[in-house]
Parts: C-alpha cells; sequence; structure tokens
C-alpha cells in the first residue's frame, strides 16, 4: 500500500537556519568580500547580493583519514592494455593517497568555496556594527501614523466586532439573574406536587391545592420561556483603539560644492558616499526624504539629476549652502518630528573669509537640530581654512559633527565605516 | 499476447496517473515478492530536494552550520547549471518515504518509484545489517527528540557553545560506531524518560571513576596499574560520552545524538554497491515487464533506458570523468550476473558457483539480498565472465618503490587475487584508519592516549593534528596518538603540542 503526498506547498525554506549558522560562522570572510565588492562596484550596482569566496582549508571539516605512502591495492575498470607485472610510472601528485590513488580523485581540495549572498544579507555585512548617532524616535501626532490595539470589549459598535462569545456569555447570565426567583419558585411548586401525588389519597383541600399548583407553574414556566434568549444589551463589541506609533521618518541633506575645482570624479566620490549614507539611513527609518542642495557662490535646492550632473563654474561661498540648509529645515523639517541627518561633500576649497560665516550658522541654525552631521572633504591636497574652521564645530559639538577626508574611492567606504562606527557609550 | 492499453502516452505527470503506476509496478513486485515496507511517496519541488540534500536525506534534522554550508554549495551549484539534482532521495524508515521531484518527466517518475519504493525498500527491510543497526520505525521519532534536546541545549547554553560539541562530534563521527554490539530500538518517549535517569546515573559514575577521595592504603601498594580500559575501544564517541571527565550531562547526550545518528548510517555506507545494484536491477526487470505486458510505450522505455545507462556507465580508469569504480555499474552488473548464473550458467559458472548455479533465481538473488554486505558480496559473487567485462586490473602502489606495479587482471590466475583485492576496498576497517582508544593516565594528569594501527604501513594524513584539538575538546585533557606499525610506535602526535620525544609506550 502506497501513499502518495504532495508536500510541494510545505516550506521551502528548511535549511535557511542552517544556512544562517553558516553565515555567522564565517563573518569574517563575508565582511572581508562585501568590503572587496565595495570598492569595486559602481554606484549603480551597490544595491544587489555579492560572490562570497571562502578559502577551501578555512572550511573544511577534518577526519582522521590516510596520507600518502605506505602499501595501496586498488583496482581499476576499462583495461586495454596491461598485463600482470607491468610497471607504470608513479603519474604526478597522485602518489595514491588513502583511496587517493589516480589523479582525477584528488582533483577537490583547491577550489575555493563560493557562494553569493543576497541584497539584504550583503547590506546587513556592508553596514554591520556601524550605527546611526543619536537615533531618536520622534513622536508624531498628525502623520496619521497608529496602530489599532484590542482594548477589551464595548457595549456598542460595528456588528463586524461582534465578539459571539462574550455576547452569549453575558446573555446567559442575564437569563440566570432574571429567572432565578421564578425558577425557585417552580423548584418548590413542583417538589410539593410530588409529595401530594406520592400520597395514596388526597383530601379535598389537597386536591383542590394541586390544581392551584398546576396552573401556577403552567404560568410560571411560561414567564420563564418568554425570556428573550439574547437582547440587544448582551452584546459586545471587540474594542480598537488607535494608539500612535513614533514616527520613523527621516531626511537627508546632501550638500555639494559645485564650483569650478569639482571635478566630474570628485562628484562621483561624492554621490557614492551620499548613496551609502541613503542605503544606510533606509534600513533604520521607513520613510526618508533627501533634499540636495548644490552651491557654488550660491546655493540652491535642486532633484537629484541635476545635483549631479548639470555643470556650473564659479567661485565658492559654502555657507550659502550652510544658510539654505537651515532655512529647509526651519520651513519643512521641523525637528520635533524629523530625524534629520546632514551630508556634506565638498573639495574643501572656500572663499576667503567665508569659512567663519560658515561655523556661525552652523552653531546657530543647524547643529542644534540635527541628529548627525558628516562632512567629508575629497581631496589630496593640503586642509584649508573650511576644515580648520569646521574642527571647531567638531570640538563643541563632538556627538553629532563627524568629518573626515577622502582621497580616493577606496577610501569612501573606510571613511564612512569610521564616521558611523558604534561608539563605545 | 493481448496487448494492453498503455497507462499513459504523455510525459506529463498527475497524481492519478502517479497512483496507477504506483499500483502496477506493485504488482509486478508483489509476482517477484519483493518484501517491502508500505510506501510514502511525496512529491517535492527541486528547492526542498535542495533542504532534503543540505539535511543529510533526512526528513528532519538539528541544526548545524556544516548542513547550511552544504545548502549553499548546492544551491549554488545547481543555480549555476553544474549540477543536477538527483531524482529521487529514499529514507530508510517505515513507511519508507521516497521523494519525487516535481520536474521529473512521468517516464522518470514510474523510475524512481520502482528504483526507490520497491527497489531500495526491499533492500531496506531485508538486509541483515539494515535488520540488525537500525530501527526503521523509530528513527524519524530520534532525530525529532534529537532535534528538540540540541534546541533546548542551544537556548540554554549558548548556540556557540553546542556548535563547538557538535563539531568535534561530528570530525569523530566515523568512530562513533558499535561494530558489533546490537542496539536495542526506541521510541521518543521512552528516549526522553531514560534520557534523564541516564543523565544522572552517568554524572555519577564518570565521578566514581576519577574520585580522589584516598582509597584505604592497604590497596595503594605500587602495583602494576591496569590499563584503562582494560580493552581498546574503537567507538570513541562511546568511550568519550561515557568516561570523559569534564562533560557536562548535556553534552554526553548531544556526543550520543551523533554516536546514534553515525550508527544508523552505518548499514548504508557498507551497503552501497549492493544497495543500489539492487534498486537498478528492480527498476529494470520491473519497468521491462511493465512493457511486456504492453503497459508502456515505446518511448517511455527508450527515455528510461536512456537514463537508466548513464545511471549505469563507468567510465575507464583513463577517461577525464573517471573517480573510482561507479557503485552502481559495480552492482547492477553483479545482479544481472547472478540472475545469469542461475539461468542460463556456463561451464565456467558451474565450476565457480557450484552452489548456486541453475538455481531458482529469484531465490539466489534474495539470499544474497538478505545476507551479504559490498564486502562479502563481491568476495562471494563477483564472477570471472563480470572481471572480463568490466576489464578489471588492480594496480600496486608501494612507496619504497618508484614504479607502480600491476597486479592481478582480468586472466585466469588473477580472477582470485583480483575479486579479493576490489572485495577489500569495499571493507570499512581498511578504508579509515584503525584508531582505539588505548590508555588514560587515570592516577596521573589523565592525559588520553589513542592508538593508530597501521594497516599495509600506511600513514595518518595531514588532518592528524586537527582531529586531535577535536579529541581534546571533549575529553578535556591531554591526548596524545600514538601510530603503530607492527606492535612498534613509529610516530606520535599531541595535543597540545610538545617536542618530539621517543615515547614511552
Amino acid at each position: 500500500m502506497s501513499y502518495i503526498i504532495d508536500r510541494r506547498l510545505n516550506g521551502k525554506n528548511k535549511s535557511s537556519v542552517n544556512r544562517q549558522r553558516f553565515m555567522r560562522r564565517y563573518r569574517q570572510h563575508i565582511k572581508r568580500a562585501v568590503a572587496d565588492a565595495i570598492k569595486q562596484r559602481s554606484i549603480t550596482d551597490l544595491d544587489s547580493g555579492s560572490e562570497v569566496t571562502i578559502p577551501n582549508r578555512d572550511i573544511s571539516e577534518p577526519l582522521f583519514h590516510h596520507g600518502k605512502g605506505g602499501i595501496n591495492h586498488r583496482v581499476f575498470p576499462g583495461n586495454k592494455e596491461f598485463v600482470t607485472g607491468d610497471r607504470i610510472p608513479r603519474p604526478e601528485g597522485g602518489g595514491g593517497g588513502g583511496g587517493g590513488g589516480k589523479a582525477s580523485d584528488s582533483g577537490e581540495g583547491e577550489d575555493d568555496f563560493v557562494f553569493q549572498i543576497n541584497r539584504d544579507e550583503f547590506l546587513e555585512f556592508l553596514f554591520e556594527d556601524l550605527e546611526l548617532p543619536h537615533m531618536v524616535k520622534k513622536q508624531l501626532q498628525d502623520s496619521g501614523d497608529y496602530k489599532l490595539t484590542q482594548a477589551g470589549f464595548t457595549s456598542q459598535g460595528n456588528p463586524e466586532r461582534l465578539n459571539i462569545i462574550r455576547s452569549l456569555r453575558s446573555a446567559h447570565a442575564r437569563r440566570i439573574a432574571l429567572s432565578g426567583s421564578t425558577r425557585r419558585e417552580i423548584r418548590m411548586l413542583e417538589q410539593e406536587q410530588q409529595e401530594l401525588m406520592a400520597l395514596a389519597e388526597l383530601t379535598e383541600q389537597q386536591n383542590q391545592r394541586l390544581g392551584e399548583i398546576e396552573l401556577r407553574l403552567i404560568e410560571l414556566r411560561s414567564k420563564v420561556s418568554r425570556l428573550p434568549f439574547l437582547d440587544t444589551f448582551d452584546l459586545r463589541y471587540n474594542n480598537l483603539i488607535r494608539t500612535p506609533v513614533p514616527s520613523s521618518k527621516a531626511v537627508m541633506f546632501c550638500v555639494m560644492d559645485v564650483s569650478g575645482s569639482m571635478t566630474q570624479s570628485i562628484k562621483d566620490t561624492a554621490k557614492r558616499f551620499f548613496l551609502l549614507l541613503y542605503l544606510f539611513l533606509q534600513r533604520a527609518y521607513k520613510r526618508i526624504d533627501v533634499v540636495f542642495i548644490r552651491h557654488h557662490t550660491q546655493a540652491k535646492e535642486v532633484d537629484e539629476e541635476e545635483f549631479f550632473y548639470s555643470r556650473e563654474t564659479g567661485g565658492t561661498i559654502v555657507s550659502s549652502a550652510v544658510a539654505l540648509t537651515g532655512e529647509v529645515i526651519a520651513e519643512r523639517y521641523p525637528p520635533s518630528q524629523w530625524n534629520i541627518y546632514v551630508a556634506q561633500a565638498s573639495d574643501g576649497d572656500n572663499w576667503d573669509g567665508d569659512s567663519d560665516a560658515c561655523r556661525q550658522l552652523l552653531f546657530e541654525r543647524v547643529m542644534p537640530f540635527v541628529q548627525y552631521y558628516a562632512y567629508v572633504e575629497i581631496t589630496t591636497g593640503e586642509h584649508q581654512n573650511l576644515w580648520f574652521e569646521y574642527e571647531k564645530v567638531r570640538s563643541a559639538f563632538p556627538d553629532s559633527f563627524a568629518m573626515q577626508k577622502i582621497e580616493s574611492p577606496g577610501d569612501i567606504y573606510p571613511v564612512f565605516r569610521e564616521l558611523f562606527s558604534r561608539k563605545e557609550a | 499476447m493481448s496487448k494492453r492499453k498503455p497507462l499513459s502516452t504523455g510525459s506529463e505527470w498527475t497524481f492519478e496517473l502517479l497512483e496507477k503506476y504506483d499500483t502496477a509496478i506493485a504488482k509486478e513486485a508483489a509476482h517477484f515478492q519483493l518484501d517491502t515496507y508500505p510506501n510514502q511517496i511525496e512529491v517535492i519541488t527541486s528547492e526542498q530536494m535542495m533542504d532534503a540534500y543540505s539535511s543529510v536525506g533526512m526528513p528532519l534534522n538539528y541544526n548545524h552550520w556544516s548542513f547550511g554550508k552544504q545548502f549553499v554549495s548546492t544551491h549554488q551549484n545547481y543555480r549555476r547549471g553544474h549540477m543536477g539534482l538527483a531524482y529521487e532521495i529514499v529514507i530508510n524508515s517505515s513507511p519508507c518515504i521516497a521523494y519525487l521531484m516535481e520536474e521529473n518527466t512521468m517516464t522518470m517518475q514510474a523510475l524512481v518509484i520502482a528504483h526507490a519504493c520497491y527497489g531500495h525498500n526491499s533492500f531496506f527491510k531485508g538486509n541483515y545489517l539494515f535488520r540488525t543497526w537500525t530501527n526503521a520505525t523509530s528513527i524519524i521519532d530520534y532525530l525529532l527528540f534529537a532535534k528538540h534536546y540540541i534546541a533546548k541545549c542551544e537556548e540554554r547554553h549558548g548556540i556557540d557553545e553546542v556548535e563547538a560539541l557538535l563539531d568535534s562530534c561530528h570530525a569523530l563521527m566515523n568512530y562513533g560506531v558499535n561494530r558489533y554490539k546490537r542496539p536495542s530500538p526506541i521510541s521518543t518517549e521512552e528516549e526522553q524518560k531514560r534520557q534523564q535517569t541516564r543523565s544522572e546515573i552517568l554524572q555519577q559514575q564518570v565521578n566514581e571513576l576519577w574520585n580522589t577521595i584516598p582509597k584505604p592504603q592497604t590497596e595503594e601498594h605500587e602495583r602494576e596499574q591496569p590499563r584503562f580500559p582494560r580493552e581498546p575501544e574503537e567507538n570513541l564517541l562511546y568511550f568519550l560520552e561515557k568516561n570523559a571527565p569534564l562533560l557536562e550531562p548535556w553534552q554526553r547526550e548531544i556526543i550520543r545524538i551523533v554516536r546514534k545518528v553515525s550508527q544508523y548510517f552505518y548499514p548504508q555506507k557498507q551497503t552501497q554497491v549492493m544497495n543500489e545494484g539492487w534498486a537498478c536491477f528492480w527498476h529494470y526487470t520491473l519497468l521491462h515487464s511493465l512493457y511486456d505486458k504492453g503497459l508502456v510505450t515505446d518511448g517511455f522505455m527508450m527515455e528510461f533506458l536512456h537514463s537508466h545507462s548513464s545511471v549505469i556507465y563507468q567510465p575507464p580508469y583513463d577517461s577525464p570523468h573517471f573517480s573510482g569504480i561507479n557503485p552502481y555499474t559495480l552492482g547492477y552488473h553483479m545482479m544481472q550476473d547472478l540472475r545469469r548464473i542461475c539461468e542460463h550458467p556456463s561451464d565456467e559458472d558451474r565450476e565457480w558457483f557450484p552452489e548456486i548455479a541453475g538455481k531458482d533465481w529469484l531465490e539466489v538473488m534474495d539470499g544474497a539480498m538478505r545476507n551479504y554486505k559490498d564486502e562479502s558480496f563481491i568476495q562471494q559473487f563477483l564472477s570471472p565472465k563480470l572481471m572480463r567485462d568490466l576489464h578489471l586490473f588492480s594496480v600496486v602502489d608501494d612507496d619504497s618503490k618508484n614504479h607502480l606495479l600491476v597486479g592481478a587482471i582480468h586472466n585466469e590466475s588473477g580472477y582470485t587475487e583480483l575479486r579479493r583485492e576490489l572485495a577489500e576496498q569495499y571493507n570499512l576497517g581498511t578504508r579509515e584508519p584503525n584508531i582505539q582508544v588505548y590508555n588514560v593516565n587515570v592516577r596521573g594528569d589523565r592525559a588520553l592516549t589513542l592508538r593508530h594501527f597501521q594497516h599495509n604501513s600506511r600513514p595518518l594524513g595531514d588532518s592528524t593534528d586537527e582531529m586531535l584539538k577535536h579529541v581534546r575538546r571533549l575529553w578535556g585533557f591531554d591526548v596524545h596518538l600514538e601510530s603503530v606499525r607492527h606492535d612498534e610506535v613509529i610516530k606520535t602526535w599531541h595535543c597540545p603540542p610538545k617536542e618530539e620525544t621517543p615515547s614511552a609506550a
């Protein structure tokens, strides 16, 4: 007798736990592979999975086995020319280990173990040990960010929320309560009736009493049966209330210098940096607004396309961008409701005398409201006055202001890690 | 002969067709007196097949990274098209569970049903090794127990700790087998009950062995300390489970679980050639008898024969595809040969196999299936004709000589020798190094000494140091390994490593 069962609908990810265990064990390898991948990738496919290679010797599971040497006998198929007593030169590398013998059998062992990780895993390893500084979940009342939660029962409500068990239970209780005295009387009368019936012969009086009892019983029983099985005030409804959930909204300001000194390659580097930051924020916040602000001598809020690709030349006044950032925050992103992150990229050039103004603006208009301000200077040259002014800002806001220098695209990821590395409390 | 209508003509399968084919094949199997467990045929997807692959073919198993590694590599190879998945997996349990992949054609499903549900199934039920060592009815229960128990341990003691322990156990898995003593089958509830009492008693016994409270002085006279264990123990995991001084009860239990699983797979390792040969022989025979009755079409047979012949293909030794003797080829041909010897014996067969030549083939094959394992099966039944057909020859590789030497070949003077050597190749005892627990320094530093008894002067491989670390993790104290050739210690390993000194054995 055979049973044929269709198991195709059963879960197919039975091995996912084992897979996670495997990934957990080889974290170091995977992290290294991810860090390598990020250096080689172009910006556009930063968002996909990656291939991970682990040397086989790191991953093998040892067993006791025979080594080379000793006397091995082995039987082979497909003899064409040999007769007993023939001598064959020892094949290269083979030598005949335990079960090894001819070269083809010992072919494995040299290849590396290669496998694929998906996008989520890739990002997880990419941002491992990184942390959003001072991530405060802001409370937001008017966003409609509500969650319905069960909160007891009510006597009024929508029919679809009717709680049948509760309703019938209260109906039952009501019926018991309202019919209590009647039923007690019925019980007593029934008992009296029994006693009277048990007698051998009845007196006139007793006979009359029996008749009375019967009439009274009929009356009482109909009274009990008239009690409604379910009444409107028995009905109970599930009560759902709306509880506001903390907002997880963030806004990210990308501030970039587009003056003549910024070449396309510097802008590319900046773009990668912004992209990393965006991916990173995406993991922490459900909704992210991105504001692009570019500046030369004047700052302007633009869309992404223009931000990265349109070219303009001119001098550089960084304070214009900082001022605009402050304005946008004041206008559209009240700090009580938004988590604000600013990332600024520049080659470090600034008009002399403006850097001081930048510092002033940062102190007054920007730094008090933001979660984190990250400044990267993409240059191979010496630091200029902007850097030194910013250093003053850093010493005033050591927790929420960070600055790093990027020299080549390969630095982006390490610098990024540096900026967001988990700080010991 | 009245031709009947074929069961199906297309290549698509449906559940109704599966049932029809199964019924038809079951009828043929009954005709040939195949005795099987009830069948449970499960249709699964390729993803599920990969899941099954990575838990050593079992429908459930405890969690461990090595299974994940297996899964990851299977998945990767499959996605790149480097590897096809097996058409089937069959599990030695009662009912016997066979997985069919939904991607297979009707022909393949029928082939798999014949191969797994009647071939392997009857082998599992009949062969003496399986009858002695494994209990088909309780294995799924036991794995369920193991899974829960190990999950509980992970919760209580942390994943890392359990994982490290399992690593060490897995490394010693091949040395966790009782070769001679038969285990008694029990079910989950019993296992749980016993486990409770066992862990308590076990701990007490271990403490007894390591008791440091001085015994009465009279016994303390300096005498030759008896070795412990008195007899060398080949089941390393068993020895460690029972005697390792520092293990917690739960750790002993996990060693035991690995040991049990290893024991369960032990017969499969010893009967690969026979098991596959038997299953191939029967899918061939059963499907041909369906064809003879007109139940399957010519196209069906062509497709079937195509995959049958690729399964039993043996590349010659000098082919780039050669990777040892294909157990399917050897097994299948030996089974067919056995039938031939019974039905149409030649004079040579009469001389070599006087007791079976011309006998009833069903009876002879049934006897062979029940009472042999690979080693003895080959030793007993490999015929000169088959050695000639496969062009077998043996090569002697002696590291003290410069050349390999061709030993016996498929000729009159070589048959016996060739057969002996091939049989020896399937002897697990010579394939794996023979390592036993030799001594424990009970009164001193508690060091454990293992001994490797060399066979044909074959030394141990380069993983030995790594292995000793695993042994040490379980034992908890120093571990030494001595490699012995002709009662003489050739080489020693130590964990933790120490300066190479002449060992005082």
